[in-house]
Order: structure tokens, then C-alpha cells, then sequence
């Protein structure tokens, strides 16, 4: 059964292939497309039941299908490796890709690129399989470059509006940053370690680089800065929230789900790595907790449904960061999962919120759709709680629990973290609560024109099933991920107060967010406008809204100094002094012929002036 | 006390530099050249008290004589008239005299500025002999000699054919 | 006997020499050019034979024999080609011929 873990990318990758050459009609492309990535699932899920079953000895399953190339050294292979990290990612990703393409195949229907919309799902599903069971770094940077460029054209995929492609272009330079770094760190790791296949890079690391070693550092920290672009975090974060110019089931797959989560597997993937760089763990800890925060503030302002929750994503892959940086690895890959399931749905929840208003993304003209789109309102609810941690029911609550813990217990962890942890809770709170408030609570604002369809509402109810039951599993979860990551606790710090103690407290300060949104967004929504309208309140307002000015700052750091310069190449300066050259010559060839004059006396008298000047050389030096 | 062709000698300066100077401002150039016949007797009168009779004798039949005539004759055909004397004295504007007169007057300076500069109290005045010239000219010279002929030679046979074209009209304009 | 200061020979050689030089760059005339270049070439003798005559040797005054036969030869082919510039032209200005100019 393990041998047909190759079909699980080659299925979408064909299937993808298929879409984009042959002419379909509307009704088989949805009808391929979405068959590829169920076979697919479907056959993810025969493995992983297969791999739980029969373990092999080694505890991981590799499958080599050719050598890719051989040069001097470097012999990639095409194989894939399945261990428990790689096998929790290929399931949640097959699977949450499975529910979006089902709802994709309505919320995409009549659209004009229906068959090339479907073409590049497929395709960024494939990418995105490979880039998770590849069993060495070329090949998952060729997955990781192919969800970006699948990122690139999704969110550009409306290509009419200027904007789109705007967006698009962001993204896909954005995000080059960190992968330039990238492959700066698998060069020097090549260089260094002579092999890119991961598990033999980390055995030779152990053994050749001494803890906190100078070229331990510089690979981790360069694989740190390819995470940090495509996870969007501090400071390469401002390509999210455009990105959802996108269709929403973009969104919700590549931008929420799986592509921006790349980055936290990859950490995970290396983790040996980072335990012999801890100055670059703790600097992964550093940015996912300054990151959750900014994001956080930010998400509080935004006006549009869906860059609320972009903002919101950043921000729980933050949290993500965080527990890959204090050491709680199952932690980082727990909340991936249940983040994968409760995202995906709120995104899924907003698309079927935006659809039937026509085209509505502004939350404070929406309101009161409780009655109109019950299910919706208890779907995007469910959904809602998790991201806010809602405890002792929704996964969001178990696994963002377990990450604040860790941001205390674990080994890099501290108390001022916990700190931070805990006001990223309260914010998440705040702004999911304001979020869900304004849109299904209060009088409504617009009409309601479209009812979603089966294929739209099926998935969310089984995201919201998965929002809830997906929590359960914690602590047989951490237990099977021990193998390949185990929790990496304290060494000398005794924590002073315990587990239950600290989840107690996030439940306090749920509860505390929760309550505050229902007064300003609920019962007195004055207060927020006064709130926002007073002189601080206002800056603070527009500096949160424009995402802390970043994109003002890499505007006039980064755009406009580029744009300067192509404005001035524009005329080719260079070119002008050879130009120049030219036209130097021109003048000293009209001076030179102005003295050929073609008379007698003027040469005789050039002689004459000659023979003057030569003698007085001669006299007077 | 005073050498008797010293007297001679800068008189006859005097004259060769004063024809010399009317020579080149005539208007006609019958004139000009009679001036110029003056300026060469009077720089043979010089050769003469220089001590050199031979080359004064050959500046006044070659130069006086035979090349001056040539002039003559080459005026006497182009039948210049008084129209031309016009368009000369047009073109000798005194604005025509700046260039020259300055580049002139530099290279004057110039030359009596090396002369001065290395007071030497040489004198001149030994006379050579036609026997010495001939000796000198057949001797060591005889190579230059020899060119000289083929350069007038050279001159005989190009001014024929220039000439002779000119003559039978058959140039055409270009 | 004859003692005339050597200078006083250089300076008239060197004052024919200019004199015929502001001939040559102040007239038009074809003819009157070919004129000063005698007086030019005239000057260059009197410094030569100046200059044997101090020596007492007799190599400045074959140097003017050559001078004189170089003067003979070009005015000869000076005056043919005057002739047919004059035939061709009906003038004698310099000027007027400037077909090289650049």
C-alpha cells in the first residue's frame, strides 16, 4: 500500500497537466479537477492508514522513483519521504484541498476561467505535495518555487483588473526575497555538508557543526528568512493581505490553509538544524511573537472581510513560529492542523458571506445575516471560536493552548513570551468577536442575493466537524510525533505553575476579549467610534490599518528608489557618455575641419605659426 | 677703426631690406618685381663685401637675370591691366596686414633674439675663390651636385608638360 | 682685412627671410606669392654665405649654388602651373581655389 505514495502529487500534477492543454467543458473540468485531488486524498489516506498500521523498522518510508540528475557531487533524487511530519502534512493538505475544490467547483461556477482556475488548484496541490513529501531540499524548493508561482497566478486570476496583477506581482517578489535567501542557505548547506537529502544533511550536521558553529548559524538562519517570506511574517508580511484579491477558495487554500504554513514545516523539516543554531530558533520565536502581535492590532482595523482574516492568518502562523522557536515542535504542527481546518472554514464562511451580498466586502455594511445564512452563521461561529480559542470545545483552543504553554515551559521559552502569547489570545478574541458581530449581528445593512449550494455549505460542515473534533486528538497526536519531534522541554527552568494553570488563564483572557467585542461591537458600538475617532485613537487607527506603515516604509525604501532608477536608466546614462564620446568627437572633427579651409595662405600661415611656436620652445625652455 | 666694406656692406643692407619691403606691397606687379630686381643686386652687393664675388656674380645672372625674366615673361602673358592693380590694392586692406605683420615681427624676433642672445665677436669678410668653390662643389659635394641636376631636370621636364597642356587647351573643366 | 660683425649678416638674412614670409601670407597674388618665396629663399643664401664666410671655408657658398638651383627649378614649375591656374581660372587669387576644404 505504501507503494502508491508517488500517485498522491502525480495525480493532481497530471490531472493539472490535462486541464491546462485539453478544452473541457465546465461540467468535466469540475468533475476532473475535483476527482484528481479526491483520488488523491483518498489515496493519502490508504497509506497513512497503511504506514499507521505496519510502521516500517526505520520509522519512515522512502520511495526513490529516479535520480533526478548527477553533477559533480550533487545526485538529487526524485523520492519521497514519508515519516509522522510529513504524513500529518500530506494528509491535512490533501484533505483540506479536497473540501475547498469541492466548494470551488459552485463558488467558481460561470466564471470565464473555470478550466485554467481548476488547472492551477490542481497544480498548486501538486507543488504542494511534493513540496511536503520531498525527501530532499531540491526537490521540496521545487515544490516550494511551484506553490509560489501557482500563489502568483491564483491571486492575479482575475488579470482584467490592474489591481489583480498588482497583487499578484507583490506576492511573488515579496515572498523572491526570503527564496533568494533560501537558496543561498541550500547552497552553503551543499557546500558544507556535500548532500541536500534532508535526513543525511541532519545526521552530518550533528556531526560536523559544533552547537552555536558560525555555519550552523548562517543556514539557519538563511532557511529562517525563506520560512519568514513565505509564511509571511515580520518583516516580509505585507504580501498577505493583498494576496486575497484572489478568489476566496484561493484564499482559503493557498493564502490560510497550506502554502503560507510551507515555512513552519520547513522549520520543523530541519529542526536538528535549528537545535544546533538556538541564537536562530530564538530569533524564529522573536519574529512569530512580534509578528502575532502587529498582525493582530492590525487585524482590529481592517474594514475588508478578508484582509481581516489574512491579517488573522499571519497571525496565528506568528503563534506557529513561536512554538517552532521555543522548542514546542508537535505544538507548531498541531496548530497547522486545527489552524488548516478552522481557516480554511472561516474563509470558505466569508466567501459564501460575500458572494450573497454580491460582491460585499465591506463588514460594517453587513450585519444581521444570522437568519438569512444559518448555516453559514454557525459554520464561520464554530470556526470563529477556534481561531479565538474558545476552550474546552474547539481545536483552536487545545492547540493555541498548548503553544502558550510552551511559550513558558518549553526550552527556549520565557515568561515574557507567555506575556506576549497571552495578548495575542486576547487580540485574537477581540478582533474575531468584532468580526463576527458586525457581519451576522445588529440590523442588516444589504440584501441577501444568492443562497450558497450543497457543494458550498458540505465542505464547511465538515470543517466545522474537524474545527471541533480536530482538538481531541492532542494528546495521542504529540505522542505519534514524538518520534521524529519530540516536545523539547526545559532543561534548568522548573516551571512555577502548571499546564492547567496556564490554560486556565487563556481561558480568562478569551473571555475577556470576547466580552470586550460584544460591548464595543455589539451592544455599545458609540464606544468604538469614539474610541477610534479621539486624537490618539485615530493615529493608532490609520497606523494598524495601514499594517504599521510597512508597506509605506518598503515603498519608499525598496519601490521607489527601484523606480527612480529605472526612470533614469529609462534615458540610458551610460549610453549618453558614450554617446557623449561620440559627440565630442563630432565637435573636435568640425573644429578640425573648420582649419582645413582649403587656402594657400591659411596653411602657410599654420607653418609659419608652427615653425614661431617650435623655436620659442626651443629659445625660452 | 673702420673696416672700408662695412660701409658698403650695411648700405647695401639698407637698400636689399627697404626694395625688398616695397617689392612685396606693390600694387602692379611690373613694379614688384622691379623692386625685386633691386632687393637681388643689392643682396649681391652684401655677398660681395661678405667676401664671396663668385655668388654675387651668380646672384646677379641668375637671380637678376634669368629668374626675374621668367617672372617678366609669365606677367607680359597674362597681360595684367589696371583693373587688377584695383583688386590688388582691394586686398592689400590694411586689415589683411595684421596676421602676417605679427607672425612676421615674432619670427624676426625670434631670430635676432638667437643671434643677440650668443654675442659672438666673429667676424666675416675671408674671401673664397672660385678655384676653392670648384673644388668644394666637385669634391665633397659632388653628390649634391648630381641631385641638383636631376631636381632641375625634374623641374625642366614638369614644367614642359604643365605648360604644354595649358597651351594646346585641351584641359578640361572639372 | 674685411671685418663686418657676423651678426649683422644673420639679422639681414633673418630680416629678408621674414620680410618675404609677410609677402607670402599677406598676398593674393598667385604671382606675387612666388615672388616673396624668392625673397624668402634669398634671405635663407645670405645666412649661408654669412655663415661660410666666417669659417673662411667655402661649403656656405655651395650651399647657396644649391639654393639657387632649388629656387630655379621651382619657380619654373611654380610659374607653368601659374600659367594654366590662370588659363583655367582667369584669375590669380589664391583664395579662390578651396576645393580641398574639409
Amino acid at each position: 500500500m505504501l507503494r502508491l505514495l508517488w500517485l498522491v502529487p502525480a495525480i493532481p500534477l497530471a490531472s493539472a497537466l490535462a486541464l491546462a492543454v485539453l478544452r473541457l467543458s465546465q461540467k468535466t473540468v469540475a468533475w476532473l479537477g475535483t476527482c484528481s485531488i479526491t483520488a488523491s486524498s483518498v489515496i493519502s489516506l490508504l497509506v497513512s492508514i497503511s504506514f499507521l498500521n505496519a510502521p516500517p523498522a526505520s520509522g519512515a518510508y522512502t520511495q526513490i522513483l529516479w535520480r533526478w540528475f548527477d553533477v559533480n557531487g550533487l545526485r538529487p533524487e526524485i523520492a519521497l519521504y514519508l515519516d509522522p511530519l510529513s504524513l500529518v502534512m500530506m494528509v491535512v493538505v490533501a484533505f483540506v484541498s479536497f473540501l475547498i475544490h469541492l466548494y470551488s467547483t459552485e463558488f467558481m461556477s460561470g466564471d470565464d476561467g473555470y478550466g485554467r482556475f481548476f488547472a492551477y488548484m490542481n497544480l498548486f496541490v501538486g507543488c504542494m505535495l511534493t513540496l511536503v513529501l520531498a525527501n530532499n531540499l531540491l526537490l521540496l524548493y521545487l515544490g516550494w518555487e511551484g506553490v509560489g508561482l501557482c500563489s502568483y497566478l491564483l491571486i492575479g486570476f482575475w488579470y482584467r483588473d490592474p489591481a489583480n496583477g498588482r497583487a499578484g506581482r507583490k506576492a511573488f517578489i515579496v515572498t523572491r526575497a526570503g527564496d533568494t535567501a533560501m537558496v543561498i542557505g541550500l547552497f552553503l548547506l551543499f557546500h558544507d555538508l556535500g548532500t541536500l537529502n534532508i535526513q543525511d544533511l541532519m545526521h552530518r550536521a550533528v556531526l560536523q557543526w559544533p552547537i552555536g558553529s558560525s555555519g550552523a548559524l548562517a543556514a539557519a538562519f538563511l532557511l529562517l528568512s525563506g520560512a519568514v517570506g513565505k509564511s509571511a511574517q515580520l518583516p516580509l508580511q505585507t504580501w498577505l493581505p493583498d494576496a486575497m484579491a484572489g478568489p476566496t477558495p484561493v484564499s482559503a487554500l493557498i493564502h490560510a490553509a497550506t502554502m503560507v504554513t510551507a515555512g513552519v514545516y520547513l522549520i520543523a523539516r530541519t529542526h536538528t538544524l535549528y537545535s544546533l543554531a538556538p541564537q536562530a530558533q530564538f530569533a524564529a520565536a522573536v519574529i512569530g511573537a512580534a509578528t502575532l502581535l502587529m498582525a493582530g492590532f492590525s487585524a482590529l482595523t481592517q474594514h475588508d472581510l478578508k484582509r481581516v482574516l489574512a491579517y488573522s492568518t499571519i497571525s496565528q502562523i506568528g503563534y506557529m513560529f513561536l512554538a517552532l522557536g521555543v522548542g514546542a515542535w508537535p505544538a507548531a504542527i498541531f496548530h497547522f492542523m486545527t489552524h488548516a481546518f478552522f481557516k480554511a472554514l472561516l474563509f470558505l464562511g466569508a466567501g459564501i458571506v460575500i458572494e450573497s451580498l454580491g460582491g460585499e466586502h465591506d463588514i460594517f455594511r453587513m450585519g444581521g445575516l444570522r437568519q438569512k445564512l444559518p448555516v453559514t452563521f454557525w459554520t464561520f461561529l464554530v470556526a470563529g471560536c477556534s481561531l479565538a480559542g474558545l476552550p474546552l470545545i474547539t481545536a483552536g483552543a487545545f492547540s493555541k493552548g498548548w503553544i502558550v504553554w510552551g511559550a513558558y515551559s518549553a526550552a527556549n521559552g520565557s515568561a515574557e513570551l507567555w506575556v506576549v502569547a497571552l495578548a495575542g489570545v486576547f487580540l485574537t478574541a477581540l478582533y474575531t468577536f468584532r468580526m463576527i458581530f458586525l457581519v451576522f449581528f445588529g440590523q442588516q445593512n444589504s440584501q441577501v442575493t444568492r443562497k450558497p449550494g450543497p457543494a458550498m455549505v458540505i465542505p464547511c460542515l465538515i470543517l466545522a466537524f474537524l474545527s471541533i473534533a480536530g482538538g481531541y486528538i492532542r494528546t495521542p497526536f504529540a505522542s505519534y510525533l514524538s518520534t521524529v519531534l519530540a516536545w523539547n522541554p526545559g532543561i534548568t527552568r522548573s516551571p512555577s505553575f502548571g499546564e492547567m494553570f496556564s490554560e486556565a488563564i487563556v481561558a480568562l483572557v478569551f473571555f475577556l476579549g470576547l466580552c470586550l467585542a460584544y460591548v464595543f461591537f455589539l451592544r455599545r458600538r458609540d464606544y468604538s467610534t469614539v474610541l477610534a475617532s479621539s486624537p490618539a485613537g485615530s493615529v493608532l487607527h490609520r497606523f494598524w490599518f495601514s499594517d504599521w506603515g510597512m508597506d509605506w516604509l518598503y515603498d519608499h525604501l525598496f519601490v521607489r528608489p527601484v523606480v527612480w532608477i529605472a526612470k533614469v536608466g529609462k534615458g540610458d546614462p551610460i549610453d549618453g557618455f558614450y554617446a557623449g564620446v561620440g559627440r565630442l568627437n563630432e565637435i573636435a572633427w568640425r573644429g578640425l575641419s573648420l582649419s582645413q579651409s582649403g587656402r594657400l595662405r591659411w596653411y602657410a600661415a599654420a607653418v609659419a605659426a608652427g615653425t614661431i611656436v617650435l623655436i620659442g620652445v626651443v629659445i625660452f625652455s | 677703426m673702420t673696416n672700408p666694406m662695412e660701409i658698403p656692406f650695411f648700405a647695401a643692407g639698407a637698400v636689399a631690406v627697404i626694395a625688398t619691403l616695397l617689392a612685396i606691397t606693390r600694387t602692379i606687379a611690373v613694379h614688384a618685381l622691379l623692386y625685386l630686381i633691386v632687393s637681388l643686386l643689392a643682396v649681391a652687393v652684401v655677398f660681395y663685401t661678405m667676401g664671396a664675388p663668385v655668388v654675387a656674380a651668380l646672384e646677379v645672372i641668375i637671380y637678376a637675370g634669368a629668374i626675374v625674366v621668367l617672372f617678366v615673361f609669365v606677367v607680359m602673358m597674362m597681360n595684367l591691366g589696371a583693373q587688377d592693380s584695383e583688386t590688388e590694392r582691394k586686398w592689400l586692406a590694411w586689415r589683411a596686414w595684421i596676421g602676417p605683420a605679427v607672425l612676421s615681427a615674432l619670427l624676426l624676433f625670434e631670430v635676432i633674439y638667437l643671434v643677440v642672445r650668443a654675442p659672438v665677436s666673429a667676424t666675416i669678410g675671408s674671401i673664397s675663390t672660385p678655384k676653392e668653390i670648384g673644388l668644394a662643389l666637385y669634391g665633397p659635394y659632388l653628390l649634391g651636385v648630381e641631385l641638383a641636376s636631376m631636381l632641375l631636370l625634374g623641374a625642366l621636364v614638369g614644367a614642359c608638360h604643365v605648360g604644354r597642356i595649358s597651351r594646346s587647351g585641351r584641359e578640361v573643366q572639372q | 682685412m674685411t671685418a663686418i660683425p657676423m651678426a649683422d649678416g644673420l639679422i639681414l638674412g633673418g630680416i629678408l627671410f621674414a620680410v618675404g614670409l609677410a609677402g607670402v601670407l599677406l598676398r593674393r597674388n598667385l604671382l606675387l606669392i612666388l615672388v616673396s618665396i624668392e625673397i624668402m629663399l634669398n634671405g635663407a643664401g645670405v645666412t649661408f654665405v654669412a655663415a661660410g664666410s666666417r669659417w673662411g671655408q667655402a661649403d656656405g657658398q655651395v650651399m647657396f649654388l644649391f639654393i639657387l638651383a632649388a629656387a630655379a627649378a621651382e619657380v619654373s614649375v611654380g610659374l607653368a602651373l601659374l600659367l594654366t591656374y590662370y588659363h583655367r581660372r582667369q584669375t590669380l587669387d589664391a583664395d579662390y581655389v578651396n576645393e580641398m576644404r574639409g
